[in-house]
C-alpha cells in the first residue's frame, strides 16, 4: 500500500462515522467555525480560488472561478445546488462520502454557501441511493439541532437552509442545467446557454452547481489550508497560463476485472497502472488487462499500452480520451470483446439520451441499432465508418448538441473503434463472411432482419 | 445602426432591435433552415438544423474571430459586428446529417400525408438532405392517435420540435400537450382525460413543420398543391384575423392564419378557423325571387336592377339596414344608394351579434365577443350619412310608427339573426327587399329575396375592433344565382363597368375623415385608422372636416 495518507476518506470505517458526534470528535466543523469567525465571504472565495480546486464532477471547472461568475451585489436569493446525482456508470465515490461521512459534505456545503452568500442549498440526490438519503437527512437534522444550519449559524449573521431532494433516476439529471430543470419540477431537458446558471439558474436566480466530492475538498481546504492542498497533485503547466493544474486528493473508483474493486483516495496524477497495481491489486484471475475506462464510460478508453497515462485533469485528454471525468476506472481484461463493450455502451446512451437535440437522440439510437446488427452477425465494414461519423459529429465540442451527454456517447464509439479497429473488423468478417464488404445504400423498403 | 455580415452580405440591424441570426440572414435573402424555432414561441434550440458558424468583427481592427464550433442561429443574437457563415462545409454537412437523422424513424408516407407539399422535412430534404439512405432501420410504423376533438397525431412523423407543446404552454396557456418517454422513444401526447381541447387548438397543426399533427377538419380533403391561398380577413369576430383562404375551384377547404403583427400575430381561433362551413352549406340561398301576390316567382338577375330601381323610386320613405358583415365599400354604396332614392332615408346598423365575453389568452391573442367583422366600419359610414347612429332597435320602433313604407335589409349573417316576432314588425311595409345567405323569418316576408354573398366571396375592407382597416380580394366565386351585394349597389347607382372596391375605398377615404389613412395603398397587414383620428385632433367625422382633409 502506498504511503499517501487519506484525508477525504479519513473517517471512513470508523464506528458511527456518519454521526455528528463522531465527525466532531475527529475534528469536524473546525474549518467552518474558523471561516465563520475569521473570514469574509470574499476571502473564502479567494481561499478556494487560491487552492486551484477543480470541480470533481467530471468537467474539472475551477470551483473558485465558478463562484466569481455570480453577479456582484445581487439582491438574492442565490442558490447552491449540490449535484449528488452520481449516475456515471461505475462511479460511487460520492456515495461513499454521503453514506459514511455526510457531515464532511455538509460542512463544505455550508462553507461554500457562506462564500457565495447563498441562503438556500439543495442536494439533488439520485433515487438509487436509499442509504445516502437516510443518512444525509439524519445529518441535516443533526446540523439543525446543533445550530450548524438554520438561522444565525453558530452565532454568526449567516443563515442557511439545506433541502435534500430525491431525483427519479435519470442520467441527464446530472447535467447541471438538467438538474436545475428537474429541481424546478420540469422534464430534465438541459437548458441552452447562455445564460449560465451563475447568472440565471434555479428559479431564474443565480445558482452554483457543485459536486459532492468538491464540497468535501472545500471542507479540507478550510481546515488544512491552501498550502496543504497544493502540496498534493500535479502543478499547472508553466507553458499554458490557463491551465489551473490538478491539485489535491481525488477519490478513484476501481471496478471491473480487478482483484480489489473499491473507492480509493490518491493524489491527482497517479497513473492508471499504479492505480490498478498498487490499489486494485492487479487484474483478476491473473489475466492481462486489455483496456480501461479512465473516468466513467463517457470518457472513452485507454488501451493497455496507455496505462501509464497520469489520471489528472489533463492526462487522459492527451491520449484521445475526453478527460478525467469522475475518475472511475473500469478495467477490462483480455477476454472481453470490444464489440460487446461498445454495444453495451451504446445501449446505455441510447437509453439515457434526453431526446431534446436531434443529433444525440437519433445518433445514439442509430448507433445502437447498428451495434445490434453487427452483434447479430450482419455487420458491414462500412458500419464502422458510419459509427465514427456519428461519433465525430455529435456533442458540444462540434457544437451539434446543447449538453455534453452526446460527447459522452461519442467518445466510447470513437475510442473503441479507432483504438481497436482490427478487432471490430475481424469480428465483422468472421460473423458476416458473405456480406461484410457490402457498401451500397440500404433501400428504405427492404427490411433488414433483426430489427 | 449595427451591421451584421451574413455570408459576406452586410445587413443592417436597428439599435433597439433584438433579432437572431436566422432573421438577420433572411434580410440578406439567405434562408437558414429550422424546425423548432418559431418567432412567436420561446427558443429551445433543439432541432439543430439552423447551426451556423459565427464570429465577431473587431470594431477597430476589423479582424474577424470565429467561434471554433457550430452554434444555433436561432439562439445567437445578431448584433453589430456579428459574422454569420451559412455555407461552410461544417454547416452543410450538419444540415445533411440532421436531415438524415430525422428521416431514420420517419415513415416517409408522403403520398398519404396531408402535409406533403408544404412540409419542411420534405423541402429541406431536397435542399439539404442526402440522395441515398444509409440506414437500414425499418421505419414503417404508422401509429395514429387522437389528441382532441380537432387534432390527430401521426406519431411516427413527428420530429420532436416541441413547437406544439410550447404553443399550448405559452400561447393558449392550456398546457394539454407534453412530451412522454425519453430519447428516441419520445412522443407527443396528452394526459388521459385531458384532450387537446381549447379554443386555439387548430394552430398546432399550422405550427407543426411536418405531418405529425393533422387537422381533422381538413384531413384527406385536398392536396395542398391543388389549392390556391388567397389572403383574406376572418369574419368570425371583431378581432379580424388576417387569414389565408385555401380554395380549389371555388371550394374552400380550410382557413389558415396569415402573419400580421398588428392583429393576430401568427394565430387564429378555432371558431374562425372552422367557421367557414356555412359557405358551402346545402341550404345556402341561391334563387332570386319576387313576390307575386301570395306566390314567389323566380326573378332574373339581368332584369332585377331596373325593376328594383323602378320600385324604389316610388317607394316613399325608405329604411335601410346595413349588416356589420358588409364591407366598408358595400356599406358606403348602400348608404349612397338609399340617399339617392330617398334623401330622408333612415339608415340603421344591423343587429350586432354578441356571444359571451371577450377571451384573452396568455400569448396576447383575444377572441372578441362581438361576432361580426365590421361594426366599426359600418358605423363610420353611417355617421357620415346621418346625424345620429340609428340602431336596429330604434329602427324597429320607427317601423312601428308606420311612417316608413319600404325597407332594404342587407343581412349576410352566417347564423340565425332575426326571430319571428321581430320580423313581424316589417309586415306593415309596402316593399321589403332582403339580401341574405340563409332563410329567415324576414326572408319569408320579403317582396324581393336576393341571395347574398359570404365572406369568402366578397372583396373590400373590414375595420376591426382596434380601428385597423384590412382590404382583401375575393377568394372564390359565389354560387350561381348569388350576386355580391356591392355589385348590385354599384349597378343601382348607375356606375359604369364592374364593381371596383378599390375605387370605392378611395372615395370613402376622401369623403370620410375616419378612413383618410386608407386613401393610399393598403398594405397586406392593413392600415391603422386611428393614426388619422389623432391627427384630426377630435376624431370628428363631420362632412366639413372630411372636406377639409379631402
Amino acid at each position: 500500500m502506498p504511503k499517501f495518507e487519506p484525508v477525504l476518506l479519513a473517517n471512513i470505517g470508523k464506528p458511527n462515522s456518519h454521526t455528528l458526534a463522531a465527525y466532531q470528535a475527529a475534528g469536524g466543523y473546525k474549518g467552518l467555525r474558523k471561516v465563520l469567525k475569521e473570514m469574509t465571504p470574499a476571502a473564502t472565495i479567494d481561499l478556494v480560488k487560491a487552492s486551484n480546486l477543480r470541480g470533481r464532477g467530471g468537467a474539472g471547472f475551477p470551483t473558485g472561478l465558478k463562484w466569481t461568475f455570480l453577479p456582484k451585489d445581487h439582491p438574492g436569493p442565490i442558490y447552491m445546488c449540490i449535484n449528488a446525482d452520481e449516475s456515471e456508470p461505475a462511479t460511487f465515490n460520492n456515495r461513499i462520502l454521503m453514506e459514511e461521512d455526510p457531515h464532511q459534505v455538509l460542512e463544505g456545503t455550508i462553507i461554500s454557501c457562506y462564500a457565495t452568500r447563498a441562503s438556500t442549498a439543495y442536494i439533488y440526490l439520485r433515487f438509487e441511493y436509499p442509504l445516502c438519503y437516510e443518512r444525509l437527512q439524519k445529518a441535516i437534522d443533526e446540523c439543525y439541532a446543533a445550530n450548524l444550519l438554520g438561522k444565525k449559524i453558530l452565532g454568526s449573521e449567516f443563515s442557511l437552509d439545506i433541502y435534500l431532494h430525491r431525483g427519479a433516476a435519470a442520467y441527464i439529471c446530472g447535467e447541471e442545467t438538467g438538474l436545475i430543470e428537474s429541481l424546478e419540477g420540469k422534464r430534465a431537458w438541459p437548458r441552452i446557454k447562455p445564460p449560465f446558471p451563475a447568472v440565471e439558474g434555479l428559479f431564474r436566480k443565480p445558482t452554483v452547481v457543485n459536486n459532492v466530492e468538491t464540497m468535501a475538498c472545500v471542507t479540507q481546504i478550510a481546515a488544512r489550508g491552501v498550502d496543504w492542498f497544493k502540496s498534493i497533485g500535479v502543478p499547472s503547466d508553466p507553458k499554458n497560463p490557463r491551465d489551473p493544474g490538478s491539485y489535491g486528493p481525488k477519490l478513484y473508483c476501481i471496478s471491473g476485472h480487478i482483484n480489489k474493486p473499491g473507492c480509493y483516495e490518491a493524489p491527482l496524477g497517479i497513473t492508471c497502472r499504479q492505480l490498478i497495481d498498487e490499489y486494485g491489486g492487479g487484474v483478476w484471475k491473473g489475466r492481462k488487462a486489455k483496456a480501461a475506462v479512465p473516468g466513467g464510460i463517457s470518457m472513452g478508453l485507454l488501451t493497455e499500452a496507455e496505462f501509464d497515462t497520469p489520471l489528472d485533469f489533463a492526462g487522459p485528454g492527451k491520449v484521445g480520451c475526453l478527460g478525467l471525468g469522475t475518475a472511475a476506472v473500469t478495467v477490462i481484461d483480455e477476454t472481453v470483446s470490444m464489440v460487446d463493450f461498445l454495444h453495451n455502451t451504446c445501449r446505455f446512451f441510447q437509453h439515457e439520451s434526453c431526446g431534446q437535440c436531434t443529433p444525440c437522440r437519433e445518433g445514439t439510437n442509430w448507433a445502437l441499432r447498428m451495434m445490434e446488427r453487427i452483434k447479430a452477425g450482419r455487420g458491414r465494414l462500412r458500419d464502422l465508418d458510419l459509427l465514427l461519423e456519428i461519433g465525430d459529429s455529435i456533442g458540444i465540442i462540434p457544437g451539434s448538441t446543447i449538453c455534453g451527454l452526446a460527447d459522452g456517447a461519442a467518445w466510447p464509439m470513437k475510442n473503441a473503434i479507432r483504438k481497436f479497429r482490427g478487432e471490430f473488423e475481424e469480428y465483422i468478417r468472421r460473423t458476416n463472411p458473405s456480406g461484410y464488404m457490402t457498401t451500397e445504400a440500404v433501400q428504405a423498403m427492404s427490411v433488414a432482419a433483426g430489427h | 445602426m449595427g451591421i451584421v455580415i451574413v455570408d459576406g452580405h452586410e445587413v443592417e440591424v436597428g439599435p433597439q432591435e433584438r433579432i437572431n441570426c436566422i432573421q438577420a440572414a433572411a434580410r440578406a435573402g439567405i434562408d437558414i433552415p429550422y424546425y423548432c424555432w418559431h418567432p412567436g414561441l420561446s427558443v429551445v434550440a433543439s432541432c439543430r438544423m439552423c447551426l451556423v458558424e459565427t464570429g465577431a468583427k473587431h470594431p477597430e481592427t476589423g479582424a474577424i474571430t470565429m467561434v471554433p464550433k457550430l452554434v444555433p442561429a436561432c439562439q445567437t443574437p445578431a448584433k453589430d459586428g456579428t459574422v454569420v457563415v451559412t455555407t461552410s462545409k461544417a454547416v452543410v454537412e450538419n444540415r445533411s446529417r440532421v436531415e438524415e437523422s430525422l428521416l431514420l424513424d420517419h415513415p416517409i408516407d408522403c403520398p398519404i400525408c396531408d402535409k406533403a407539399g408544404e412540409c419542411l422535412l420534405q423541402d429541406y430534404h431536397f435542399e439539404h438532405g442526402q440522395s441515398q439512405r444509409r440506414t437500414d432501420i425499418r421505419p414503417f410504423t404508422s401509429r395514429r392517435r387522437e389528441l382532441g376533438p380537432t387534432v390527430t397525431l401521426f406519431v411516427d412523423r413527428c420530429v420532436m420540435c416541441s413547437r406544439c407543446v410550447r404553443f399550448a404552454r405559452e400561447i393558449s396557456g392550456t398546457r394539454e400537450l407534453l412530451v412522454i418517454n425519453r430519447g428516441s422513444h419520445e412522443e407527443i401526447d396528452v394526459f388521459p382525460g385531458h384532450p387537446l381541447d381549447n379554443k386555439m387548438s387548430g394552430n398546432v397543426v399550422d405550427l407543426c413543420p411536418v405531418g405529425a399533427l393533422g387537422d381533422k377538419d381538413f384531413l384527406y380533403k385536398q392536396r395542398v398543391w391543388f389549392m390556391k391561398n388567397q389572403p383574406g380577413v376572418c369574419a368570425g369576430c371583431s378581432t379580424g384575423c388576417s387569414i389565408e383562404i385555401c380554395q380549389n375551384q371555388d371550394t374552400v377547404y380550410r382557413l389558415k392564419p396569415r402573419e400580421n403583427p398588428f392583429v393576430n400575430k401568427w394565430w387564429m381561433c378555432d371558431e374562425g378557423r372552422y367557421g367557414y362551413h356555412h359557405v358551402h352549406r346545402a341550404d345556402r340561398l341561391v334563387e332570386p325571387r319576387r313576390r307575386d301576390g301570395a306566390a314567389l316567382v323566380n326573378a332574373d338577375w339581368s332584369a332585377l336592377p331596373q325593376e328594383l330601381d323602378a320600385r324604389l323610386k316610388k317607394a316613399g320613405r325608405l329604411a335601410v339596414v346595413i349588416s356589420p358583415f358588409l364591407t366598408v365599400e358595400e356599406a358606403y354604396l348602400l348608404a349612397q344608394m338609399a340617399k339617392k332614392y330617398d334623401p330622408q332615408a333612415v339608415l340603421a346598423l344591423g343587429p350586432v351579434p354578441v356571444d359571451g365575453k371577450d377571451e384573452k389568452f396568455p400569448g396576447g391573442f383575444t377572441i372578441h365577443a362581438e361576432k361580426c367583422p365590421n361594426r366599426k366600419g359600418v358605423e363610420a359610414v353611417l355617421n357620415k350619412f346621418s346625424e345620429r347612429l340609428v340602431t336596429f332597435d330604434q329602427l324597429l320602433t320607427e317601423l312601428d310608427s308606420g311612417t316608413i313604407r319600404a325597407a332594404w335589409v342587407a343581412g349576410g349573417y352566417p347564423k340565425p339573426w332575426i326571430d319571428e316576432a321581430t320580423a313581424e314588425r316589417f309586415d306593415k311595409l309596402d316593399l321589403l327587399i332582403a339580401q341574405d345567405m340563409f332563410d329567415s323569418p324576414l326572408w319569408q316576408r320579403a317582396t324581393y329575396q336576393l341571395p347574398g354573398a359570404s365572406f369568402a366571396e366578397r372583396a373590400g375592407s373590414y375595420v376591426n375592433c382596434n380601428d385597423r382597416l384590412q382590404s382583401f380580394d375575393w377568394a372564390i366565386r359565389p354560387p350561381a344565382g348569388v350576386w355580391i351585394e356591392g355589385h348590385l349597389y354599384w349597378r343601382l347607382l348607375g356606375r359604369k363597368g364592374m364593381y371596383n372596391p378599390r375605387s370605392v375605398l378611395s372615395e370613402v377615404a376622401a369623403e370620410i375623415i375616419y378612413f383618410a389613412a386608407a386613401g393610399g395603398e393598403v398594405s397586406p397587414v392593413g392600415v391603422d385608422l386611428k393614426v388619422n383620428l389623432l391627427a384630426a385632433g377630435n376624431g370628428a367625422t363631420t362632412p366639413a372636416a372630411a372636406q377639409a382633409t379631402a
